[in-house]
């Protein structure tokens, strides 16, 4: 063993060889992990009839993405009994393919919001985001009133509709040109609502059928944000 | 026949103005974590202002603690022990200072931007495309100086901190550079080119390493050149570090998806995540091991010295939170431990006490020297951040250890016939006095920082009065065959 440390040593006198075997070493575990998802990716498609989100709902996700949101709302519902008891069916890879990034989150300080499309009114999302303590004394989310004042701009919406095109969503030339007119009007506030009201039922494929929208069913407000179901 | 050489000095000056920076931020850095951890006990203090709100300063603190805190200590220690160790003076001075500069300027722009939603939204990859390029271009800067600088070493041996600071330097490279591939749309706004599952994955191979290469290989490099300086004994086994320094290269990169576990990603790849994750314990526990047994024979010191002290409790945190890490990549252990507070739990034992402990310990070690004095200005005032900082560690990660059981319990439990007990606001309601155990933590550890600025600032009079004479490298005896001791022969 003595003997064959000198083939060791060149590695310790050399800085460069030292630089390339530390680049070898470190890239095996990302290559051999990285590369089957990635080349697996391009196979999960959309499920059924599920398409982009549209302008107002992409305005709503880019404004949840730039809050950061996700700093305290997951949006991933573990295959785990106790987690679809209380959230609904566990996520799957299908209903995140258009979400760049992607927002599955590391931390519940407030519930997992995955499937919360539809489980209050937009009323109820509306006041609550507004003052979340109006409906649930004991939360502790911070207050977003000024989504009600801050207009969407529709020549913005149009732009980034056409970056996620040209990274790979299916967008029409329909979609964007009628991006600015979806979007008029439309305050910070409609747009995250109309996102939330999404998640968990127009990334899915039974979406297709039945659009929610403000006739969703609303949960009893006494039980508060993700209260057991 | 000895070659004559130039004469030449240490480059201590880019040294101090780390050091400054690494102080100012730690303060700015820890100040906006405490300020968020109050924002989570009593809610009304955002005060209606969209910047000061807990999603929007929360990034802050963790870029602030970790890139602006941690990377200027890092870059710092890292110019002083390469130079140290070499026996060279830093290469590229200029390039040396725009590494300063540029970086300062990349942790101003991030922590200016985030908190106005200007940010990618992944975790500890917040800020923005422009912010990307410009910290990619620095950190190639400062891998030229590092290895630059090992080129023009004088002593042919690379002794092993240098390992970890060039492994740190390649991986984060790598790392900061693949997972921000992002296609701009406006000057304030880009889309990653990855979505969903692989963007997850990529995220995590990158936060998990982030925490691997920023969090561990860096400040094991300065934990493998100040222990042993300030035990005044060699390293306990250079053998045994070679060893977990590969270990721990290679095998912490396989560990990501355990940030992923019963998700949307394969299965394959947690189960490997997993996999690799327990085998992560071995090298980590061989360097804390490592670092403490170096003490062997010079524990006494802990009586007198509170940067020993510092190191020693580090490593120790850091042998506990790598066993906790592991622990938490198991499958089962994870199914209850995550989404909640026992993962920042986790976090702060590691950053709190591994790496701001290493850290402090080694600037204590460092900056008397570097400052051109005998001793830090005042001992008491060392004794008194230690024990402010390690019992404000003690209560914070208590208290979110606590939390995060009491949470996930809560959120598992069903009667007897397979309903669920608690509505989720009931498991907040639990914990919320936790988080106020959590905040008066994360206060005493501020004022600690407080005291170690005002220690610094003394200890710096001769350099603010430009008193310091530059320190001559010491020119070794060329040796032709410079190598640790052979093993003995029956191994």
């Amino acid at each position: 063993m003595a003997r064959g440390y000198k083939y060791f040593e060149a590695i310790e006198k050399n800085a460069a060889l030292l630089g390339v075997l530390t680049l070898v070493m470190v890239s095996l575990g990302g290559l051999s992990e990285i590369t089957p998802i990635f080349v697996e990716a391009h196979s999960v498609a959309a499920p059924q009839g599920v398409k982009p989100y549209d302008a107002l709902r992409l305005a709503g996700r880019d404004i949840y993405v730039r809050d950061g949101c996700y700093l305290c709302h997951s949006q991933m519902i573990r295959s785990l009994r106790a987690e679809t008891q209380r959230y609904g069916a566990y996520s799957v890879a299908s209903e995140s393919v258009y979400d760049r990034p992607f927002q599955w989150g590391s931390k519940r300080t407030g519930p997992d919001l995955a499937r919360v499309g539809g489980k209050y009114s937009d009323e109820w999302q509306r006041q609550h985001l507004i003052d979340p303590r109006r409906f649930v004394p004991e939360s502790n989310m911070p207050p977003y009133p000024w989504l009600v004042d801050a207009k969407i701009d529709g020549a913005t919406i149009t732009e980034r509709m056409r970056a996620l095109r040209a990274l790979g969503d299916p967008y029409t030339d329909a979609d964007i040109a009628g991006a600015a007119k979806a979007v008029e009007g439309k305050t910070e506030m409609d747009a995250i609502v109309a996102y939330l009201q999404g998640l968990g039922v127009l990334n899915v494929a039974k979406a297709a059928e039945a659009p929610a929208t403000s006739g969703a069913p609303a949960s009893d407000n006494q039980s508060g944000a993700g209260g057991k179901r | 026949m000895q070659p004559t050489y130039p004469k030449e000095t240490y480059n201590d000056q880019i040294v101090r103005l780390f050091l400054l920076a690494a102080a100012v931020w730690g303060i700015i850095g820890m100040s906006i974590g405490v300020y968020a951890a109050a924002e989570l006990a009593w809610p009304e203090l955002n005060l209606g202002v969209p910047w000061l709100t807990f999603s929007r300063i929360r990034p802050n603190h963790t870029f602030g603690v970790i890139f602006a805190f941690g990377g200027s200590a890092l870059i710092g220690t890292c110019y002083y022990v390469v130079q140290r160790t070499a026996h060279a003076r830093l290469a590229f001075t200029a390039l040396a200072n725009v590494t300063f500069w540029g970086w300062q300027l990349g942790c101003i722009l991030a922590m200016a931007t985030m908190p106005f939603g200007i940010t990618q939204s992944k975790e500890y990859a917040e800020p923005e495309w422009f912010i990307d390029i410009a910290v990619a271009a620095v950190w190639v800067s400062f891998g030229v100086v590092f290895f630059g600088t090992l080129a023009r070493r004088r002593i042919r041996h690379i002794y092993v901190a240098n390992w970890y600071y060039g492994a740190f330097i390649i991986a984060v490279g790598l790392l900061h550079i693949v997972n921000n591939i992002a296609l701009p749309v406006s000057l304030d706004k880009s889309y990653m080119v990855y979505s969903g599952t692989v963007d997850a994955m990529v995220q995590w191979w990158y936060g998990h390493n982030a925490v691997a290469f920023f969090l561990t290989a860096g400040f094991l490099g300065m934990m493998y050149y100040f222990v042993p300086r300030q035990a005044q004994q060699p390293l306990w086994s250079y053998r045994f570090s070679i060893v977990n320094f590969w270990a721990l290269i290679s095998i912490y990169m396989w560990a990501g998806p355990h940030h992923l576990m019963f998700t949307a990603l394969p299965d394959w790849v947690q189960s490997v995540g997993m996999a690799f994750s327990l085998v992560l314990l071995m090298p980590s526990w061989g360097s804390a091991a490592n670092g403490l047994l170096t003490f062997n024979g010079s524990w006494h010191r802990l009586r007198t010295d509170p940067a020993a002290k510092f190191m020693v409790l580090s490593l120790v945190f850091y042998a506990a939170s790598t066993f906790e890490g592991s622990l938490m990549a198991v499958k089962t252990v994870n199914a209850l431990s995550h989404y909640t507070d026992w993962t920042v739990a986790h976090v702060h034992s590691g950053s709190l006490g591994w790496v701001a402990m290493i850290t402090i310990g080694s600037l204590y070690a460092m900056a008397p020297r570097a400052l051109g004095r005998p001793a830090m200005h005042s001992n008491g005032a060392m004794e008194l951040h230690f024990w402010l900082h390690t019992v404000g560690t003690l209560l914070y990660v208590v208290s979110m250890w606590a939390a995060g059981v009491t949470a996930g319990l809560m959120w598992r439990a069903t009667y007897p016939d397979g309903s669920l007990v608690y509505p989720f606001i009931d498991s907040l309601i639990a914990i919320k006095p936790l988080y106020v155990v959590r905040w008066f933590g994360g206060v005493l550890i501020l004022t600690g920082m407080v005291v170690m600025a005002w220690n610094l600032w003394h200890t710096a009079a001769d350099a603010r009065a430009r008193l310091i004479k530059p320190i001559p490298v010491p020119i070794p005896e060329p040796e032709p065959h410079q190598v640790p001791a052979p093993l003995p022969a029956h191994g």
